[in-house]
């Protein structure tokens, strides 16, 4: 185990942990502030796995603006004087779904990957990944701007008041 | 680097995903599990596209892609909730269905 694996795994369990307290955590406003912590310890297995760029992406997007996006939503719905438990009543068939889900995914991982390595012999620059972006990958990027788009409209269609719809 | 430590980690996180999604009341935070649930998928995009030293970058463009539509579906997610919570005064996902 070299240094890269024994820093990642260190972020990883940061990550499964902060995730965990995220999906768990009673009070609102906490869950989305530990799923900040997850996201930037994945951005950081994205830096060392070669990926800078992915990671600033990350960190700019996933952690700049949805967990914003996502805070305001909490404050905007916030219901007053009524304290609910958190979770539903299937909280623990939730759990033996989700821990089927993961026991599943992990273990085709290791039957199908044991003994895999990343090299790292391509780093994910900014201009490595740009030139990929807009040579080979530019009509799907342009199609992407649209999708944004219609994302965008609907948004602001769903948000208006009743009155004037 | 083995390439079992971040496939494992994004298994993990996808399973806390499914858990955040079919446990939580809040819909708000039902959007915050799928948010994790693709965190994790992209997860696995870049390990692969690591592992696979892609000439094309595949695996981080479609990354990208994968940031980009889940910045649209929250955005739209959070609008949906929005309209629910002012159409019934609540976004607990048990009392809407019932």
């Amino acid at each position: 185990m070299n240094g890269t694996e024994v820093v990642f795994v260190v972020l990883s369990l940061l990550a499964v942990g902060s995730a965990v307290l995220a999906m768990t955590s009673p009070q609102l406003v906490h869950a989305a502030l530990w799923l900040v912590v997850t996201l930037g310890a994945v951005a950081g297995c994205f830096v060392l796995m070669t990926a800078e760029f992915v990671a600033w992406v990350q960190v700019l997007v996933y952690v700049g603006s949805v967990v914003v996006l996502v805070i305001f939503a909490l404050m905007l719905t916030r219901q007053s004087g009524r304290t609910t438990a958190e979770v539903t009543g299937n909280r623990w068939t939730a759990a033996v779904l989700g821990l089927v889900a993961a026991v599943g995914l992990g273990a085709t991982m290791v039957a199908g990957f044991a003994g895999e390595r990343i090299e790292g012999r391509r780093i994910g620059t900014a201009a490595s990944i740009g030139e990929a972006l807009f040579t080979d990958w530019v009509l799907p990027f342009e199609i992407l701007s649209g999708v944004l788009l219609a994302a965008l409209v609907g948004a602001i269609v769903l948000s208006r008041s009743g009155s004037d719809r | 680097m083995s390439l079992l430590y971040p496939l494992l980690l994004s298994s993990a996180l996808f399973g806390i995903g499914v858990y955040g999604v079919l446990a939580r009341r809040n819909a708000v935070l039902v959007l915050l599990g799928v948010e994790l649930m693709l965190n994790s998928v992209t997860l696995n995009l870049v390990a692969f596209d690591a592992w696979f030293a892609d000439a094309l970058h595949t695996g981080q463009v479609l990354t990208l892609f994968t940031i980009a539509l889940a910045a649209a579906e929250i955005g739209l997610g959070l609008a949906i909730v929005l309209a629910l919570f002012r159409a019934v005064r609540t976004v607990d996902v048990d009392e809407v269905g019932r």
